[in-house]
């Protein structure tokens, strides 16, 4: 209880102006790089006509999605395949 | 041809309407013909903060059904014969227009005033949507604090995607004490993070809650207080003219200041 008596009186107060900075600065990056989901959608159904031109999927167990952290956004799919389409 | 201008945030209660009303009011005392459009609907207040609420006749709504032409919607200024408002309608909600008609109203307007402000809603769905539709310039209020700025940068995402290129920043409620103490962000780090230019800066201050109480934009005031000079500037800065922006540090008022201007009266600013 003295330590902390001591610590106010001599060590100054930082402020809160660093923490706000830092924490609004990590909350827009990803708030920025995160898709809305409709473009969200328009993106899968294009990558999954392409893919369906040379290979045929398990709709099924399709996965899809954006995964962010701290340091960097990954759009991350998972597509089955059934079997590879015959050249035509 | 008027200037199309939409005050926005994101975030409610920043200042929005009270911007719209006081740079309204400056830029028609500039000299120019000046329109003011509520497009909040069903919660309008842009008539309260100017005083004219006991004019409403009709509205925007009105206008577009047909029950009245435009100059009876349209409310005049009896304190600043270019200023006039076109007040938005209180006993619907926001889905009660289409972004389509929003820029009807406008094209009916844009012939006859330099410059249109558009008192947007906060939020970022239909009512924002209609707002931003027929404008061309916006000018993104957010106040020093996390939650406010973290909406304005969404805004300013959403502004960007619908077209509008000539989006400029004003910070509100800024209290200079707080800054030093390292307590609230700087008008520069507010600019850092959003990164768009700035137009403006209010401090936050009693006399605008009187200002409203009176419904007197404190524009009109004949000694000007801090914000009233400070929403000045930002109207000659929207009218292109370069302004120095106000230290606000040394005009705070820190209790010692205080009693000094108690004792010595308030000639030593």
């Amino acid at each position: 209880m003295i330590t902390e008596f001591f610590e106010r009186l001599f060590l100054s107060n930082k402020g809160s102006r660093e923490d706000v900075k830092r924490r609004l600065k990590l909350v827009l990056a990803h708030d920025r790089s995160t898709l809305n989901a409709s473009t969200l959608e328009k993106m899968r159904e294009e990558i999954l006509l392409v893919v369906s031109k040379y290979v045929e999927l398990d709709t099924d167990s399709l996965e899809f999605s954006i995964r962010t952290d701290s340091k960097m956004t990954a759009l991350i799919a998972n597509l089955p395949i059934r079997r590879i389409l015959k050249d035509i | 041809m008027a200037r199309i201008v939409v005050i926005t945030s994101g975030k409610g209660g920043v200042g929005k309407t009270t911007v719209t009303a006081n740079l309204g009011m400056a830029l028609a005392q500039l000299g120019y013909r000046t329109a003011l459009i509520d497009a909040d609907i069903g919660l309008r207040n842009l008539d309260l903060l100017l005083g004219l609420e006991n004019r409403v006749i009709y509205t925007a709504l009105e206008v577009l059904s047909g029950e009245c032409r435009l100059e009876q919607a349209l409310i005049k200024d009896k304190r600043q014969p270019n200023l006039v408002l076109l007040p938005a309608a209180q006993n619907r909600n926001k889905d009660s227009v289409t972004e389509e008609q929003m820029k009807f109203l406008v094209n009916l307007l844009v012939n006859d005033y330099d410059y249109l402000l558009i008192d947007c809603p906060a939020g970022i769905e239909t009512g924002f949507h209609n707002a931003i539709g027929p404008a061309q310039e916006a000018i993104v209020v957010t106040t020093p604090e996390i939650a406010a700025v973290r909406d304005a940068d969404r805004v300013i995402g959403l502004l960007e995607a619908n077209g509008i290129k000539q989006i400029k920043l004003l910070v509100n409620r800024l209290r200079p004490q707080m800054v030093k103490a390292n307590d609230m962000m700087s008008v520069a780090d507010v600019r850092e993070i959003l990164a768009i230019p700035l137009i403006g800066v209010i401090p936050e201050d009693e006399c605008v809650i009187v200002s409203t109480n009176r419904g007197e934009p404190l524009v009109l005031e004949k000694n000007l207080s801090l914000p009233g000079l400070a929403f000045e500037h930002t109207a000659c800065r929207l009218d292109g003219q370069e302004i120095e922006f106000l230290d606000l540090q040394s005009y705070s008022r820190g209790p010692l200041k205080r009693l000094r201007r108690f004792f010595l009266g308030s000639s030593t600013n």
